[in-house]
């Protein structure tokens, strides 16, 4: 079935095709009345023509891999556009930006907040050494950055914000469980307005299991998802901070 | 038998390790001047004290703090219990139980000295026969049944509830897997008690507790024997707790446990005396029960880049070798560690990954490397993780690796799904019975790229090694020497459980394990 308007589905090989790949684990061992109930479930999920590709036995649990044709579409038309392609600039290009339109140092903190210990997308973005042969946020020198490093309380990172006079603050939420980010940068945001620090800063979630949507959706400035290099933060911060001018 | 695939200049290698073991002995003479509020928790637990008082606080910390409070931690706990074991006739634990009630043990009249010393003399022996007699247990487990072969393949579970663990330790057995680690729950390591008893409630991991190590290891006997070899498991000595947990460990027979010297003080923000002190009596019981702890050095590249930083981890290695032994481990309890983390995008990676890889094998031929697999650049893209990972398999079993970590395709995603477990058992598997003997085929061009890469690491290490001795490993850590990353000497957490030792000062369990570790004053 070819897309309809601005309707869209999954494509394959061919347009409209809607074919999805699925995986998952069902708590039963492995046979045919195991393969059937995949079927049926792919079929709940939205699946028609599905095919059980692979079944393996794990012992009292089956894994299975599938192929379907999705048969619903979603209308474009309805998905709000956001911007979340900064212009492409370079590291010379932002130091330029802000010296021309700020004329000075932009003052970033970062930590990863709450119980998360792992810094790795903090570092990558922060640190010197950067990420994707991008140099990270201290390399600049228009950032002026402080990295709090990991299982930073939310009113530890607001207090260093307000001690320092930033102009931006970055979250980073790794590895988290049963939602607990979502709790904890609800409660940045709540903290940060509390303290009448909200309209003063800029404040931006990364992290993999963030993105724009969600990001605004919880009163974030940004949210930035996998993969982000640190160029793009800096782009949107040094753009962001001229907007405000 | 390691393969000697690379020429290493073994003046080199030499000079490195003088270098570590000159900086190890300096560390060591301060670790002789302090002790930590966990060090002496760790005592009260030899004691046999264990349980929690009516608020829910564990004993250990009950008497420790009341006696630090008043002033007389300086003299270590041991003194104190044995003190009011005499004074009252009652136990250590009933002694405890009476301090969660009000007793205070520092307004007890003091004891003929000769009676206090037969206390310890009767409890610190009968605790230390404990741990041995698991050491014992263990090893003819292990003879018994024997374990998988090298590279041994580790897995990771992290539900959060020990019963659910279980479930999925023993499913990851069934498909292959020799080793069990139990994830801690996020943040325990900033923790300065242990909780007590089994728990069901964790976040992104399972708490540490002696019933939970309890549990789990006794699921493992069981599906040991089931799969016909041994499954070891293993659990976290490090953070603000590092020996208490040691101590639970060696009772409960866990068989590995990741022990690093330095990561609380680099990744955690502990502070650096108190880690220091922490680690050394932690790894004297880790000596003594027969553990094989793994080191943490693979922490670094997820901060500093792997090309540029190779010869840190090195460097590591040889100071946390230094350190190892000078707590008594013995080379075959080495897990010293290192990880494939070298950026896919790099031309010839895996040949300098490889490099590094054997390098350290060579230099640590003993020792049963621990080997981390790619995190850093694991980009939620599955399908590229799972090939990622089968280079970091295909490097593990070229260059004799012991303690194989295995890489998760869903890394950085979510705690792995038992599904995903198994994937990487079979990609593992695969990838190393197919190359099985493949480093033993090979050899290296003695012009080559990896044999170069080789030689410029290790003189990388002796310069590195030999500036970290002028500054001192101290001053290293506070000048940003390893991973990108800078503590200062007086900061970090757990600062103030670091108690200056008094004239008085003894533990003698640390004393009766130096003996019979065959460590000198």
């Amino acid at each position: 079935m070819a897309a309809n308007g601005n309707l869209i589905r999954p494509y394959g090989s061919t347009p409209g095709d809607g074919q999805v790949q699925v995986s998952f684990t069902l708590p039963i061992k492995a046979g045919a009345r195991a393969r059937e109930a995949a079927k049926q479930l792919a079929g709940k999920m939205g699946l028609s023509d599905v095919q059980v590709v692979h079944m393996k036995d794990l012992h009292g649990f089956t894994y299975f891999i599938l192929y379907g044709s999705v048969v619903h579409a979603v209308d474009l038309d309805r998905i709000p556009q956001v911007e979340e392609e900064e212009l492409a600039l370079s590291f010379d290009q932002i130091n330029g930006l802000i010296e021309q339109e700020l004329g000075r140092q932009i003052v970033v903190v970062g930590a990863c907040t709450g119980t998360d210990a792992h810094t790795v997308g903090l570092d990558a973005i922060m640190n010197m050494k950067g990420y994707g042969g991008e140099y990270g946020l201290e390399r600049y020198p228009m950032f002026d950055t402080y990295n709090l490093g990991s299982q930073v309380p939310n009113e530890v990172l607001l207090a260093k914000a307000r001690e320092v006079g930033a102009d931006a603050v970055l979250v980073s939420q790794v590895v988290t469980e049963r939602n607990a980010h979502l709790k904890n940068l609800t409660e940045l945001i709540e903290m940060a307005e509390a303290e009448g620090l909200r309209q003063d800063l800029i404040i931006i979630a990364g992290g993999p299991r963030i993105d724009q949507f969600l990001a605004t959706e919880l009163g974030f400035d940004a949210g930035f998802g996998p993969g982000t290099t640190p160029r793009q933060v800096a782009a949107y911060l040094a753009q962001e901070m001229v907007r405000r001018l | 038998m390691v393969n000697e695939l690379l020429v290493l200049d073994q003046k080199k290698v030499d000079q490195a390790r003088d270098l570590a073991r000159a900086i190890a002995q300096n560390v060591q003479r301060e670790i002789e001047l302090n002790t930590t509020v966990s060090i002496e928790r760790t005592a009260a637990r030899l004691y046999g004290i264990d349980g929690v008082d009516r608020f829910g606080v564990p004993l250990p910390n009950v008497v420790v703090d009341q006696v630090l409070e008043a002033g007389g931690l300086d003299r270590g706990i041991s003194y104190w219990l044995a003190n009011a074991v005499v004074a009252l006739g009652k136990t250590p634990q009933a002694v405890a139980e009476a301090c969660g009630e009000g007793l205070n043990l520092c307004s007890l009249p003091p004891q003929d000295p000769e009676k206090w010393a037969a206390v310890e003399r009767e409890y610190v022996p009968k605790a230390l026969d404990a741990i041995f007699e698991q050491r014992k247990k263990r090893e003819a487990a292990k003879e018994r049944l024997g374990v998988g072969s090298e590279p041994l393949k580790y897995v990771i579970v992290a539900t959060g509830n020990i019963f659910a663990d279980v479930e999925q330790a023993k499913t990851a057995a069934r498909h292959g897997a020799d080793v069990i680690a139990v994830i801690r729950t996020t943040g325990q390591s900033l923790l300065d008690y242990v909780p007590y008893g089994t728990t069901t409630e964790g976040v992104g991991g399972t708490y540490a507790t002696q019933a939970n190590f309890k549990v789990m290891r006794q699921a493992l006997d069981e599906v040991s024997e089931e799969v016909g070899r041994y499954i070891q498991l293993v659990n976290y000595c490090s953070g603000l707790c590092m020996p208490e947990i040691a101590a639970m460990g060696a009772l409960e027979r866990l068989d590995m446990m990741l022990n690093d010297a330095m990561y609380g003080i680099l990744f955690r923000d502990i502070n650096m005396d108190r880690t220091f002190a922490d680690q050394y009596f932690s790894r004297m019981i880790n000596a003594y029960a027969g553990i094989i702890i793994n080191t943490g050095e693979d922490n670094y590249l997820t901060t500093a880049d792997a090309y540029e930083e190779a010869h840190t981890v090195l460097a590591s290695n040889f100071i946390n070798e230094q350190l190892g032994l000078a707590a008594g481990l013995e080379n075959w309890q080495l897990g010293l560690g290192h990880a494939f983390e070298m950026d896919p995008k790099l031309k010839n990676g895996f040949l300098y990954e490889v490099a590094v890889a054997q390098t350290i094998r060579q230099i640590f031929p003993q020792a049963p490397l621990k080997y981390m697999p790619p995190t850093k650049h694991m980009t939620g893209d599955i399908f590229m993780g799972h090939v990622q990972n089968a280079m970091f398999n295909l490097a593990s079993v070229i260059t004799g690796q012991s303690i194989h970590l295995l890489g998760m395709l869903t890394e950085a995603i979510h705690t792995p799904h038992v599904a995903d477990r198994v994937l990487s058992l079979e990609n593992a598997r695969y990838v190393m019975e197919n190359a099985r003997d493949l480093g033993s085929e090979i050899s290296f061009k003695r012009d080559g790229i990896i044999q170069k890469r080789s030689e410029e690491i290790v003189d990388r290490v002796v310069e590195f090694l030999q500036e970290i001795k002028q500054l001192g490993l101290q001053g290293a850590i506070s000048a940003g020497y390893f991973a990108d990353i800078k503590r200062p000497r007086l900061g970090g957490r757990g600062r103030d459980g670091v108690i200056k030792k008094g004239l008085d000062y003894s533990n003698p369990f640390l004393t009766e394990l130096k003996k019979r570790l065959g460590l000198g004053e």
